[in-house]
């Protein structure tokens, strides 16, 4: 039985921006909608759906609706599938567009017009707009618009996406037209179907040939490169500089992610606390005290602290981005990625990763191949995020002498630098292995990805995605991990400790339990049992294992230096063996609900988080295993 | 000709896409971002030692294509036309 869906749509015209990836589009929509934005997923697929509002001089309002970029209306991707059905009228829950703004970039009008031929027959009301007529014009482009329009017996409007009056004349156009009768600017028949394999092939060859035929009749058939764009690639993609300059780019960014978050992460802690002081002084001693301070204050703060890492790793993403150096940086790695089955593409998201896996696996919603994306996705967890580093920094200060080895180089930094080495050789050994196991009718993986023109970044623009990001970030740490938070806390505080109980609460709760359990499955990996306790609070947030395992081993939870009044328990109590098994655990554990919980929304259901979640455990203990036992073979049990 | 067997900054035109029987979808796929028949095409770099990936212009954009995709592109020296 099918169940009929009703929608309602508010009577505000809507109007879908369509143009080719790179296009400028973007930048228009930002223009024409400025922070009026809201960004969300299409129903029932991963592709980001950005609508914003404008109000015309009339004082009416519409609603905008920027289109994923596509090089076709025959859907080749996820994106341009979207694209297809919103203007077919047939994507869940959306509204068929009253009008279609055809973005072309008057820099590469060949390619854009085809699209503009498709849109004409999807018979909906249609104008076009060409952006980017400044870099046009300085690079001696002389485009007639009165011509073009036409040529395409449509209205041609001009726009500069990077100049803030830039969209003033598609503004004054849609306040001037009658909402009520559309119909002049409408070329086809209103029933259009979406393009089959044989029409599309059709439509391509005669959409060439007229395409040609306008060129030539504005005389525009001539090809101008850009000679800027040009003259960098010389230095940015040389074969020996380019990848030098890469290297040098990246470790500035990681440079900076890491030092020029300290102080606002120093200042979410120190609020964090101050704000569970207060409330703890306000509140008698209940389990709802300790629920809001011991569960929601502190697994929201854990994982709310590594929000300025994320921006701060996302500004230099998107300023790379806009700039266009970002694919180029794939276009330099694609044949290392290549080795192991991936492409350049998955760069972006194994980039991200290294401070939180989460925004990296939202970030392969740019993977066009599907299977790429899997394995993208699989891998992410295993690049060093920066939740593991607590961890890292208290075991290796605990266990790790102090000291100089040659050439200056310190024993503990590179003990880290090998912890983060092993994640990525892993991941590739993992990738290696899907590779092979993946069927042959997807080995055929394409590149094809565009390099466009470099450009200054706005400054707008940037602003406007990284306050997306962050939005989109909280929304999540306010819904499922608030949810998985309050869940864990039950586990670690109820039942309740019975009467002249000796050790510490946590010992008694179901979390205790779990622990206690789990000292069987830890053990042959030597994991005592404070360990094995404190790793089940520690699915939460990574780092949280550090104050769990101040709380099992009875310090005052409040301490604000768990990890200091730590060091001297654990050097003592636990063997150097155990100590390096842990660090290998941690390396490959999937020791994070929140990135399983990202990875069952993005793949949009249960299978690929449990091969994750057990391929992830697997390989950790598989490691540790070895860790433990060549230690003791050593003789540093 | 094929676009893996010219030279670097020399120009040719689009002839044809021959996709392997294996993977059709590829023709439309590069028809799609601008390797129609007549277009002019140059390869600005072949990667380290030529073996890609490829920087290759054709009209007004630029692109990387792995060398397995130029492979499928039939060119011509632009000078025949």
């Amino acid at each position: 039985m099918s169940e009929s869906k009703v929608h309602f749509f508010s009577s505000e015209p809507l109007v879908a921006l369509l143009g080719n990836p790179n296009c400028g589009k973007t930048a228009l929509f930002n223009l024409l909608t400025g922070s009026r934005q809201k960004v969300a997923n299409y129903s029932g697929v991963t592709v980001e759906r950005k609508e914003g509002r404008l109000t015309l001089e009339s004082g009416k309002n519409i609603r905008i609706l920027d289109l994923p970029g596509a090089y076709s209306l025959y859907p080749r991707s996820l994106d341009e599938k979207v694209t297809c059905n919103v203007l077919l009228g047939r994507a869940e829950g959306e509204k068929r567009p009253d009008l279609v703004i055809c973005v072309l970039s008057a820099m590469n009008l060949r390619r854009n017009l085809r699209l503009v031929l498709a849109a004409k027959r999807l018979g909906l009301p249609c104008i076009v707009v060409l952006n980017m007529l400044d870099i046009a014009k300085r690079q001696g482009l002389q485009i007639d618009t009165a011509a073009l329009s036409g040529e395409l017996g449509l209205p041609v409007l001009t726009s500069i996406g990077i100049q803030s009056d830039g969209a003033d004349e598609i503004k004054q156009f849609l306040a001037n037209l009658d909402w009520r009768n559309l119909d002049g600017l409408r070329t086809g028949t209103s029933d259009a179907t979406l393009e089959n394999v044989a029409s599309h092939i059709a439509h391509t060859e005669t959409d060439n040939i007229q395409v040609q035929r306008i060129l030539q009749n504005l005389k525009l058939d001539q090809i101008i490169p850009d000679q800027l764009s040009d003259r960098l690639d010389a230095v940015l993609l040389h074969p020996v500089l380019g990848p030098i300059i890469l290297v040098a780019l990246l470790f500035c960014i990681f440079q900076a992610v890491f030092s020029w978050a300290t102080v606002p992460m120093d200042l979410i802690k120190s609020s964090v606390e101050y704000l569970g002081m207060h409330i703890g002084a306000l509140l008698p001693d209940t389990w709802l005290r300790s629920l809001l301070i011991n569960g929601i204050l502190a697994g929201l703060g854990g994982v709310v602290i590594f929000l300025p890492q994320i921006l701060i790793l996302f500004f230099f993403i998107l300023l790379l981005e806009e700039s266009g150096y970002l694919p180029r940086a794939a276009y330099l790695l694609d044949r290392v990625m290549g080795s192991v089955g991936l492409s350049g593409r998955s760069f972006i998201p194994l980039l991200s990763s290294f401070a939180c896996a989460i925004p990296g696996i939202m970030a392969t919603r740019s993977i066009s191949n599907a299977r790429d994306r899997m394995v993208t996705i699989l891998i992410a967890p295993m690049m060093t995020c920066s939740a593991r580093l607590p961890v890292y920094a208290l075991l290796i200060s605990a266990f790790i002498p102090e000291q100089k080895l040659w050439a200056g180089i310190d024993l503990q930094g590179l003990v880290l630098f090998l912890l983060y080495l092993a994640g990525i050789l892993g991941a590739m050994v993992v990738a290696w292995i899907l590779k092979r196991f993946t069927s042959a009718q997807f080995k055929m993986n394409a590149l094809m990805m565009e390099l466009p023109s470099y450009h200054l970044p706005r400054l707008g623009n940037l602003a406007i995605s990284l306050w997306q990001r962050a939005e989109i970030f909280l929304r999540r740490v306010g819904g499922i991990i608030l949810l998985m938070t309050i869940g864990l806390w039950v586990l670690s505080s109820f039942p309740f400790p019975p009467e002249g109980a000796t050790g510490s609460p946590i010992q008694y709760s179901f979390a205790g339990m779990i622990g206690q359990a789990l000292t069987h499955v830890f053990s042959p990996i030597g994991f005592n049992w404070q360990i094995s306790i404190a790793l089940v609070p520690g699915m939460a947030a990574r780092e949280v294992v550090v104050s769990s395992l101040a709380t099992v081993y009875a310090l005052s939870s409040s301490s604000i230096d768990a990890s200091e009044a730590l060091i001297p328990l654990i050097s003592s109590g636990w063997s150097l063996a155990t100590a390096l098994s842990l660090l290998a655990w941690f390396v490959f554990a999937p020791q994070c609900l929140s990135t399983i919980a990202a990875v069952k929304r993005e793949t949009g259901g249960w299978k690929i988080p449990v091969i994750m979640l057990s391929y992830l455990f697997g390989l950790a203990y598989l490691a540790s295993f070895i860790t433990y036992r060549l230690a003791i073979f050593l003789g540093l049990g | 000709m094929h676009l893996d067997q010219v030279d670097v900054n020399a120009a040719y035109r689009v002839c044809a896409i021959d996709a392997p029987k294996g993977a059709p979808q590829i023709k439309g796929q590069l028809e799609d971002i601008g390797f129609l028949p007549g277009e002019q095409v140059t390869v600005l770099r072949k990667g380290l030692l030529g073996k890609g990936p490829y920087m290759v212009r054709v009209g007004a954009s630029t692109f990387a294509l792995r060398k397995s995709e130029a492979r499928m592109i039939a060119v011509e020296s632009a000078s025949h036309v």
